[in-house]
């Protein structure tokens, strides 16, 4: 059994250790929020947190995680109250809505570690996560407006 | 084992999406036979009644709008409640929406079946939802005058509630469902005056944004059904392949698989989960029927095409005048070749799909875009009733034309069938990319004369491409014949607006066996590149200015030349750019939407091109919802920007090249560029908004290249080492 900590709550899994964190999140914990884009790492779809920093939960093994915190969007914040889902909402970001959980993972641990981005913070932060809908520049905007606001 | 968890049950019970629940208005039969008539009801119980297909009231005032129409980021599931919220009068904070079932009440009519594509929701919608909320606005109204005992001419609605104007008096909705079900709905009722709309022409906030910031809007591939089990498909690497042996051996002794199914054109492999489907599919050991198409490749589709080009007739989709007195009178002639490639659509959610296969009936969950088509399909393939198969419409998470087909919903129905069980299919991002049904690679033999002024004397383009209806209507029912036009492939191009004396439009039909199908924008997404680029080199040709040159060419107060006036002047046209930038302009209709792109580029040295801005002018008629418009434009420009800096699908020996992100590139947020839109103000009748900001975005790109370097491109996508700087 591999012991997990997701969103702040245990979880024990009889899954082969080497099994990918995303499906163990989807299919065994149902935290379907998180996404299947590429399976490889390309698309950022399956971003989460692991102990606060983005990880492409498609590519990271469950053994990977032992020991550490995942954090979904679903654990985000209680009530979809953090400063970017606000402002995801403000500027309606999103479209098909298929990547947004990804790119709202990758922009936290960007305003966590840079509360006021500039542009090219933006670009390298966000430039991983693929939108095919194309809401680069809302995306941008909500990041900028939930800096604005003091988002972390 | 996992612990379970609140969280299953809840995504379970939104996957269940057509469950409701709600109070919902309860009506008598006669207004139920009459409704039912006018609007095709389905036969349901009467204690779910609601006073037409598409509206529910609550006894608290919310009212939920039922959208057949599938939601795939176009915002379709705000923009038609809005319609409904504005005539029926009520507050749009007590709005919600639910996705209907497959049913025939909800008929497109801008596409004559349940579908969700061309552009057409609010074209389809707009007058029939008015109608239904204006009559049952009326039925509010006469209830409440009938229980003050006054006419209802002294009578009004306003935010959920009839207001008595002569005492002031008020009822709320939620009050009146009763009384109102007892009333006959008017053939004609009252509309709102468009100068009082309250929601209708204004930015709205989407209502589905919440669902889609915190992990709960649930998409086909998020839908979970007790019992359910989880399948891969091994397909045949080459297009049209066929299944000859197949060893599951190895396969049936991976830990969690429980079948094996051999379909034919693939084998299923089912497990208790999908990370063990997957290792059952890759022990799998199985011998392929290439069959003919593992002769093809790119070169060859490219030698028919161009064999066609010079040597097969085709057919006329246009004449105009004589081309060759057209020739006869030229001063110069130019001549080119235009190739747009072949594209996947590469939706963010690969396919999906779960079926629930009974001996009596089915139900499937899945984001499809013809609700109807797919519940046909699982009844003929389950062997089932057609009104025993129930359709639920989740999220999709991209559609672009993808989810009209039925592939992946006769996977998910062929093995629930062979499992006896609820069975979910995933494609991975590799079986996605190649097993797609793809925008038809486009050959274009094109050439053009103008006389000593540079006006031009002749335009003939011969399109040669594959047909997209020969495949995809049988869908419909539709038998595309041998000398049969599908405007599919060649729209945009046989209808110019330009003041063309001699016009022609050839369409040669090559059959390539490559699949191919509707992809944002269809025919127009490479005939906006062919036309508006080549037509730039005409206006290179004439010496002339491209806006100028185009405006000299349209009808003066045209919807075209409205766009590209309206476009050229929020860009700067003929604004100074620094060395090594450049200006490029072109414009499009499809769908009924008049669309000018202006885009700036700055070409390096390397021959890389970097997309600086781009200026949008779109005339898309009457419109629902301008922050809408807007967000599709942006997204139909970076889709169609996307295709022309990266985009190309590519055929090696009968197989898809091409596999995942890494090279079927998509472009990112760094490569991302300004976007200014502008919405002509129009009273025309409604365009359509998801795809027509697409044609026009290739050729804007490339005419402004051709502005920065002299460099004209002419094969699609753009490569940088033909635009590279000798050093």
């Amino acid at each position: 059994m591999t012991k997990l900590s997701v969103n702040r709550k245990q979880y024990e899994t009889s899954a082969d250790p080497s099994t990918l964190l995303l499906w163990v999140l989807r299919d065994e914990l149902g935290l379907t929020g998180t996404k299947f884009g590429c399976g490889i790492a390309q698309c950022g779809s399956c971003t989460v947190h692991v102990d606060g920093e983005a990880r492409r939960s498609c590519v990271t093994p469950v053994s990977a995680v032992v020991g550490k915190e995942v954090t979904t969007i679903e654990g985000l914040s209680p009530d979809s109250s953090h400063p970017l889902q606000k402002a995801w909402i403000e500027t309606d970001a999103p479209q098909c809505g298929y990547c947004q959980s990804g790119q709202i993972m990758a922009a936290a641990v960007l305003l966590k570690n840079k509360p006021q981005p500039t542009d090219a913070d933006i670009d390298q932060a966000m430039t991983g996560i693929i939108c095919r809908c194309g809401t680069y520049n809302r995306i941008r905007s909500a990041i900028k407006l939930a800096a604005k606001n003091g988002g972390k | 084992m996992t612990k379970q968890t609140d969280t299953d049950r809840r995504s379970f019970l939104k996957a269940s999406i057509a469950a409701g629940g709600a109070l919902v208005f309860g009506i008598g039969l006669p207004m139920r036979s009459k409704a039912a008539e006018r609007f095709n009801l389905p036969v349901e119980p009467a204690v779910d009644f609601k006073p037409n297909a598409f509206i529910k009231i609550a006894k608290d005032g919310r009212v939920t709008v039922v959208v057949g129409q599938a939601e795939m980021g176009q915002g379709v599931l705000t923009s038609l409640p809005m319609i409904v919220a504005d005539e029926l009068e009520v507050e749009w904070a007590n709005v919600s929406y639910e996705s209907g079932p497959a049913d025939k009440a909800f008929f497109n009519p801008a596409m004559g079946m349940q579908g969700t594509g061309g552009s057409s929701s609010v074209k389809g919608f707009f007058n029939p939802l008015r109608k239904a909320s204006a009559q049952v606005r009326e039925m509010l109204i006469a209830a409440a005058a009938a229980s003050w005992n006054v006419s209802a001419d002294v009578c009004r609605a306003e935010n959920g509630k009839v207001i008595n104007t002569v005492s002031g008096k008020s009822i709320v909705y939620g009050e009146l469902l009763e009384a109102a079900a007892k009333i006959m709905p008017s053939d004609k009722p009252k509309l709102k005056d468009p100068k009082d709309f309250k929601y209708i022409g204004k930015p709205i906030k989407r209502l589905d944004s919440p669902a889609k910031v915190n992990g709960s809007a649930v998409y086909g591939i998020d839908v979970r059904v007790p019992g359910m089990l989880y399948a891969t498909i091994l397909r045949s690497p080459v297009i049209g392949g066929t299944v000859k042996t197949v060893d599951d051996t190895a396969a049936k002794a991976v830990k969690g698989v429980t079948h094996v199914v051999p379909l034919g054109y693939g084998v299923g492999v089912i497990a208790d989960n999908f990370v063990n489907a997957r290792k059952g599919r890759t022990a799998l050991k199985v011998t392929w029927d290439d069959g003919p198409m593992a002769a093809v490749s790119s070169e060859t589709i490219m030698r028919s095409f161009s064999d066609a080009a010079d040597n097969k007739k085709g057919l006329q989709a246009t004449k105009v005048g004589d081309i060759a007195a057209g020739k006869a009178a030229a001063a110069k002639s130019i001549d080119a070749v235009y190739w747009a490639p072949f594209l996947a659509h590469a939706t963010m959610e690969p396919m999906n799909f779960t079926a629930d296969v009974r001996a009596d009936g089915a139900e499937v969950w899945g984001g499809v875009q013809a609700q109807m088509l797919v519940q046909g399909t699982v009844a003929k393939v389950a062997g089932v009733p057609v009104d025993k198969v129930k359709v639920n419409t989740t999220m999709l998470g991209g559609g672009f034309g993808r989810r009209f087909e039925m592939d992946y919903v006769v996977d998910a129905t062929l093995l629930s069938k062979a499992a006896g069980k609820p069975v979910k299919v995933v494609w991975t991002r590799e079986d996605d990319m190649q097993n797609d049904v793809y925008r038809p690679g486009t050959y274009n033999k094109m050439s053009a004369g103008i006389d000593g002024a540079g006006k031009p004397v002749f335009w003939h383009h011969r399109v040669v491409n594959d047909a997209i209806m020969a495949r995809a209507g049988k869908a419909f029912g539709f038998i595309l014949k041998d000398d049969q036009l599908d405007d599919s492939s060649y729209e945009g191009a046989h209808n110019l607006p330009y003041n063309f004396t001699n016009y022609q439009c050839d369409w040669v039909r090559v059959d390539t066996g490559v699949p191919v199908g509707f992809w944002r924008s269809v025919g127009s997404s490479h005939t906006g590149f062919s036309t508006e680029c080549f037509l730039d080199e005409l206006a290179a040709t004439a010496g002339k200015d491209p806006l100028a040159y185009r405006l000299s060419l349209l009808e003066p107060g045209s919807r075209f030349a409205g766009v590209l006036k309206l476009a050229a002047e929020k860009a700067g046209w003929g604004t100074k750019l620094p060395a090594g930038s450049g200006r490029g302009i072109a414009v499009a209709e499809s769908f009924g939407s008049y669309v000018a792109h202006v885009a700036e580029v700055t070409v390096g040295a390397d021959g890389k091109v970097k997309v600086d801005r781009v200026v949008c002018a779109a005339d898309c008629g009457q419109i629902v919802n301008p922050d809408t418009v807007t967000a599709q434009m942006e997204s139909s420009v970076v889709y169609g920007l996307t295709a022309a800096l990266y985009g190309e699908i590519t055929i090696k020996d009968g197989r898809v090249v091409q596999k995942n992100f890494t090279d079927y590139k998509m472009l990112r947020m760094n490569e991302m560029p300004k976007f200014e839109m502008h919405i002509l103000p129009s009273t025309e009748k409604h365009g359509g908004v998801g795809e027509p900001g697409t044609p026009p975005i290739a050729p804007a790109v490339v005419n402004a290249i051709f502005a920065a370097t002299g460099k004209r491109v002419r094969s699609l996508p753009v490569k940088a080492a033909d635009l590279a700087r000798k050093a």
